[in-house]
């Protein structure tokens, strides 16, 4: 060829693919799932499951990308930018954070089933083989000798249920405030370490063996005791323990702009669907579809749970009274 | 006569790369800070010293600041041993003891400090031997100053070696040979020379050391008042929304720092000067 054919050549290719391209940018074939860390793996069932109803209704095929990292991290990505068309994450406050920025509609929780939260777990107790300690509910934590291994609350939503399912226990037996406090109190000078993520958490008790017992959520504990532990472990049932739902939302901002609200709300709304709570409940998550759970059952016993809102007084509350800087996990932790 | 601001250089082009390094400089370090700085000044003097005074904030960063400052002490002993003995010496393995020392450049944080925890928690390879002893090293401030060596330690032996390789045999020739026994060679000829590069070392190895995240969040433990690092502070102000007292403490970090590596530097010029090598 010579150098004239060439750029000839060049040309019409350069023109082809633009020609080829064209329908698929106006279409915007992509959409970005914006998620917490551990979600990684049940988003990767869910894109090729929700890709392939998606087309069987007729649809052009659609490239889904997932983030993950600390929900917290993430949700500051997307204040800051990042153009999620969804968000999926692990706690209310995240996405009342984006309300706050104006990116998500406040009615969010309204639009969706269940408050928008298509799966939900609990907080659970592990414990060594056989539990040596006789580990079976809340109080146990609290006494002299027992190592508990909580990840932080401070950073971690794990934590942070972790801490509420005790404190929410203590509100409902104790009936007092002050019982509550000397409660969590004496429950987390038992902490030997606050690691930085949920999977830390687990490292330090699996892993380092410290510890006598672990509190984190149910699909983190069956998960280690299925694929990890080789039969090291028992997971205890408290008698009352934390409803952590795990709420989504479309990102009204930007599939306004992107014109990706149609597809983004039938991506969120699949999860609800008889197979994307299989595929959810495979993932040792609690789906909300009655049949699915039944299925699953001997996967997911029965549970006494209360929910922040109804017991706690609401997210809002939660996190200034708790959690803000000189909150009350603040006290408990500085006069250890 | 009217006197010159600067001394003029033989070398041309000092005007563009003065201008250059400003530029450059400005872009990429004052820009970034003076965001740290701005963002800071949300809030008012009194919610700024309220955030940084708080009993946790206040022992996290003198935690941060004493691990950082006895870990680059600890590196600038070793890794002038270490130095001295790869550049003086020839053994097998030398060229392999050599490139090891760079690793923990190369190696990303988070796995040096899983390794770390690994093998100091109370079941890993050490900690078996050491917690019959009393010594808890994961999980503790310990923990936090050996991750801090382990970063450090390449920064001291890199700039302590080439000036040992410059340094000719004859000058330590010459003072045996007026009379100076081997110790006084060593403290009197050899160590005044190098000691700017140690400087150099052990203020590369703190500054590293005290905003040192990735290695230690593993082998810290994280426990309020006792093994919080001000990094992780910051991180779980961040984690709140709370961006302005997330740049309260790197502003507080950045302060100290910059005032210890001030006085480092100084330090450094005058042991330059005392040895005749003026920069």
């Amino acid at each position: 060829m010579n150098s004239n054919k060439i750029r000839t050549f060049l040309r019409t290719s350069v023109a082809g693919l633009l020609i080829a391209a064209a329908p698929l940018v106006s279409a915007q074939t992509s959409i970005l799932n914006v998620s917490y860390d551990v979600a990684r793996e049940l988003y990767k069932d869910i894109n090729p499951a929700f890709n392939a109803s998606w087309q069987a209704k007729g649809n052009p095929a659609i490239t889904i990308n997932q983030s993950h990292g600390g929900s917290s991290k993430q949700v500051g990505a997307v204040i800051a930018g990042l153009e999620a068309d969804v968000v999926t994450m692990n706690q209310v406050p995240d996405i009342q954070q984006l309300v706050k920025a104006g990116l998500v509609k406040p009615d969010w929780q309204k639009r969706l089933p269940n408050d928008a939260a298509p799966y939900t777990t609990t907080t659970v107790f592990v414990v060594r083989k056989g539990n040596p300690k006789g580990i079976k509910d809340w109080p146990d934590l609290t006494k002299a000798g027992t190592q508990v291994i909580i990840p932080n609350p401070k950073v971690t939503g794990n934590g942070r249920y972790s801490y509420l399912a005790a404190w929410g226990y203590a509100i409902k037996n104790y009936k007092s405030e002050d019982k509550a406090r000397e409660f969590v109190k004496a429950l987390f000078a038992n902490v030997p370490v606050l690691d930085g993520g949920g999977r830390g958490a687990t490292t330090t008790f699996t892993q380092r063996n410290m510890g006598d017992v672990l509190v984190t959520f149910e699909n983190e504990a069956i998960l280690l005791d299925k694929e990890v532990g080789g039969d090291q472990f028992d997971i205890v049932y408290p008698s009352l323990s934390i409803d952590a739902p795990a709420p989504v939302s479309v990102v009204d901002k930007v599939v306004d702009k992107r014109g990706t609200r149609k597809v983004a709300t039938a991506y969120l709304e699949y999860l609800w669907s008889p197979e994307g709570q299989e595929i959810i409940a495979k993932h040792y998550l609690r789906p909300r579809n009655a049949a699915v759970m039944k299925k699953y059952a001997k996967t997911f016993p029965a549970v006494n749970t209360f929910t922040v809102e109804k017991l706690l007084g609401g997210w809002d509350k939660v996190m200034k009274e708790q959690f803000a800087d000189g909150g009350v996990y603040d006290q408990i932790m500085v006069k250890r | 006569m009217k006197q010159k601001l600067f001394k003029q250089s033989v070398i041309p082009g000092f005007g563009v790369t003065l201008g250059f390094t400003l530029a450059y400089l400005g872009l990429i370090v004052l820009i970034p800070l003076s965001a740290v700085v701005w963002k800071t000044t949300d809030l008012t003097l009194a919610q700024f010293w309220a955030t940084v005074s708080e009993p946790r904030v206040v022992a996290s960063l003198k935690l941060s600041f004493g691990a950082a400052l006895l870990a680059a002490g600890v590196n600038a002993f070793f890794g002038l041993i270490l130095a001295w003995s790869l550049v003086r010496y020839s053994f097998p393995g030398k060229k392999i003891v050599d490139t090891l020392v760079d690793l923990p450049f190369a190696l990303p944080t988070a796995v040096a400090g899983i390794a770390l925890t690994a093998i100091y928690a109370k079941n890993g390879w050490l900690g078996q031997y050491l917690e019959p002893l009393g010594i808890k090293v994961a999980f503790t401030p310990i923990g936090i100053m050996i991750a801090l060596i382990f970063i450090g330690l390449p920064f001291v032996v890199r700039t302590v070696q080439p000036v040992l390789e410059d340094l000719d045999k004859e000058i330590e020739e010459a003072a045996a040979s007026l009379g100076a026994n081997r110790a006084q060679a060593v403290f009197k000829v050899v160590l005044p020379i190098i000691l700017p590069a140690l400087l150099t070392g052990f203020a590369l190895a703190f500054a590293r050391a005290v905003g040192e995240y990735g290695s230690v969040i593993f082998i810290a433990g994280n426990l309020p008042m006792v093994s919080e690092i001000a990094p992780l502070m910051i991180i779980t102000k961040l984690e709140q929304y709370d961006y302005s007292g997330a740049t309260s403490i790197a502003v507080v970090m950045l302060f100290f720092s910059f005032i210890l590596l001030l006085l480092v530097n100084t330090l450094q010029a005058w042991a330059a000067k005392r040895t005749g090598r003026e920069l």
